[in-house]
């Protein structure tokens, strides 16, 4: 998909040109081939890096198939690999930040664009922003030293006794768990979800809101029934950025999460993700197969996200149909 | 620490290496004008290792040989995965590693390799009883094993109990904590446990990441060491200079003589003058579980990976000169000021007299 879309963008000039002008302006065309050049090397890079990662992988494949994506088994020891587990922990993990983020960003982000005094606007907007500019080991070590003390001993025993009758919630409380690490993913992957659904807001036409508010709707039923559904591609693409983010976050995730290769019902419990297990394991991983399950488990990484994107666009195309804002951006 | 994960070391030149190659060229009498200031031969020592545990001491020990000698050591650190892979691909010229090379890797290199050992370090058992104050818990090798393995779930169990009498035990579910990051400290921590539990070798097996049969994983040691100061009732591993400096509690564990030994440099040092070298040892020593009435049962040499055959001489005599010069006690005493335990006389010497042949 971006094979194409790239050399689209790169081989449709605008407009034929006359020979003349093509000849007399060396310059233009040097600064195309640069251009046509930076557009081609991404599909090369992209197309590279999952080559390398086939080769690296390629010991692992042949002796574990595909059944390493089904089979729980991590024994550095034995070189028994599988790496369901973390897939489980990659995708549950992202879903759990974008159940809390998701609304909680487009509240703020339909507040500051539909309800907030000027003055609020700007400020807040930038401040949110700010929170997308810090880097995820300092996330990581405000989960550990404030965060995770806060949810063991106050947020976690509450949802146990009120949602204990939900697996979810049940078992007992370590700290480090994979609600623990939703939660961070969800605060990092904040800032992206408000900003872009910000934008998309901002650019619903004012004629949108003034038709719905003339049929006698409140401000609220405006929203609701004229500007988001308006802005939904948009806001799903927003989601999707935050979604994309959440899949490939090491740092904050492999401090939070408790780091076990088991699949639990309950959040309470430890898990374990793709980048998490790269990244903790890969700069001492001395033998061949352990070396190779994880370059495996970074192709299964990559898979997972083309996939999730694939579904996502889908998603976006079905729903909106073309109309909307933000939809043709993606 | 490391014990893997120490690192590798590449001398000089190779990443100065480029400008070793261009030097020549450059003219030789002001070879010595290379970047690092080195007065020797312009050329610097590139050492590479990874994890905070010896990290200090090098650190130390290359600036102050800098003063000394004028010669200047750079270096970086990466893992010892990718360490030893490029000492064999002899990218870099020497390595510092927690772990001593397998010897699959070592007939990669054609045997042309030598651990030379440096420091000593140790593994020490932390736990978050307050109930306990002050008084350290005493285990021994395969009560530490089952509770690793999952197999001793309550701090009152009946075998803990009877390896601390007059200890007053709570009925707290124990929560274990591990390193969830490939580490030489695991590395220690799980060579001690396979030899004195046969279940934890057939069932765990010792190496830089294992499949943990229970527990948490925390990165790095203060990942561990704050999961085990924030659970009541949490045990876990640290590296010896991580716990004394952050003011851990840490339990004596029994040696192979039946005493009780408090971590220590003295008790770690102990482990390595117990150690049986032989005159032709190639270092590759594991002195966990070491005989010796004072010895520290989870300690480990740390090493220098160098090669007897230098492809460049002039570099090898560098390094040999940097070896020598580390292993005088006054080097040592560095060490101990940082909490690293140092090596005891009879190893130095073999060092010496093998370094001399």
């Amino acid at each position: 998909m971006t094979t194409t879309l790239a050399s689209e963008s790169v081989t449709q000039p605008p407009a034929p040109e006359p020979p003349s002008l093509e000849l007399a302006s060396y310059g233009d065309r040097v600064f195309r081939w640069i251009l046509t050049l930076g557009a081609v090397s991404i599909p090369v890079l992209l197309g590279f890096l999952v080559y390398e990662l086939w080769v690296g992988a390629r010991l692992a494949i042949a002796k574990f198939g595909l059944e390493f994506v089904t089979t729980s088994t991590w024994d550095p020891v034995a070189e028994q690999f599988g790496a369901f587990p973390l897939i489980f922990g990659t995708l549950v993990s992202s879903v759990v930040a974008l159940v809390i983020a998701v609304p909680l960003s487009l509240g703020v982000a339909i507040y500051l664009t539909e309800f907030a005094p000027k003055s609020v606007r700007q400020p807040v907007a930038f401040l949110i922003s700010l929170l997308a500019a810090i880097p995820s080991v300092v996330y990581g070590l405000w989960g550990i030293f404030v965060l995770i003390p806060i949810l063991r001993t106050g947020a976690f025993p509450f949802l146990r006794d009120a949602f204990g009758f939900l697996p979810l919630f049940q078992g007992p409380i370590y700290g480090p768990s994979m609600l623990s690490a939703g939660i961070i993913l969800a605060i990092m992957v904040m800032p992206y979800i408000m900003s872009v659904s910000r934008e998309v807001l901002l650019a619903v036409p004012d004629t949108q809101r003034e038709a719905a508010l003339a049929l006698g709707a409140t401000r609220w039923e405006a929203v609701i029934t004229a500007v988001l559904p308006y802005a939904r591609s948009g806001v799903i693409g927003a989601v999707i950025l935050g979604l994309g983010r959440a899949l490939g976050e090491t740092m904050a995730v492999t401090m939070l999460i408790g780091n076990r290769h088991e699949i639990a019902a309950s959040l309470f419990a430890p898990g374990y993700t793709m980048a998490a297990a790269i990244a903790n394991e890969f700069s001492e991983a001395v033998g061949d197969m352990h070396l190779s399950a994880l370059a495996y488990v970074a192709f299964l990484l990559f898979v997972v996200t083309v996939l999730v994107n694939a579904a996502a666009r889908l998603l976006i195309w079905r729903v909106a149909r073309g109309s909307g804002v933000g939809s043709k951006a993606l | 620490m490391s014990i893997r994960s120490l690192g590798w070391t590449a001398v000089g030149a190779l990443a100065l290496g480029c400008g070793g190659g261009d030097r020549p060229a450059a003219g030789a009498g002001t070879s010595d004008s290379g970047a690092s200031g080195g007065s020797i031969g312009g050329q610097a020592t590139l050492i590479l290792f990874f994890d905070t545990f010896t990290n200090e001491i090098y650190t130390k020990w290359f600036d102050a040989y800098a003063k000394a000698t004028g010669v200047r050591i750079n270096y970086q650190s990466i893992g010892s995965g990718g360490g030893i892979r490029q000492f064999t691909e002899g990218t870099v010229d020497f390595g510092a590693t927690d772990g001593p090379m397998s010897d699959a890797q070592i007939s990669a290199l054609g045997g042309n390799v030598l651990h030379v050992p440096t420091v000593l370090g140790a593994v020490v058992v932390t736990y978050n009883l307050p109930e306990l104050g002050a008084t350290p818990l005493r285990f021994d090798g395969a009560t530490l094993a089952d509770v690793f393995l999952g197999r001793i779930s309550k701090w009152n169990d009946s075998r803990l109990a009877a390896l601390n009498p007059g200890v007053k035990l709570p009925a707290k579910d124990i929560i274990v904590v591990h390193r969830s990051d490939g580490s030489g400290t695991s590395f220690i921590f799980t060579d001690f446990l396979a030899k004195v539990s046969p279940t934890w070798k057939s069932k765990v097996g010792s190496a830089t990441s294992v499949k943990w049969p229970t527990g948490l994983g925390g990165k790095g040691n203060e990942g561990v060491t704050q999961q085990v100061k924030q659970s009541d009732g949490a045990i876990g591993y640290v590296e010896l200079i991580y716990a004394i400096s952050n003011k851990l509690p840490y339990a004596n564990v029994k040696n192979p003589e039946g005493q009780f030994v408090q971590p220590s440099l003295r008790s770690v040092t102990a482990a390595a003058t117990a150690a049986e070298l032989t005159p032709d040892t190639d270092f590759r020593v594991s002195v966990t579980n070491a005989r010796g009435a004072e010895a520290y049962p989870i300690s480990s040499f740390t090493w220098l990976l160098i090669q007897p055959q230098p492809r460049d001489s002039a570099k090898g005599a560098q390094i040999e000169a940097f070896i020598k010069w580390m292993l005088q006690p006054e080097a040592q005493r560095m060490a101990a000021d940082l909490h690293y335990a140092p090596l005891p006389v009879p190893v130095i010497e073999l060092v010496q007299k093998r370094l001399a042949s």
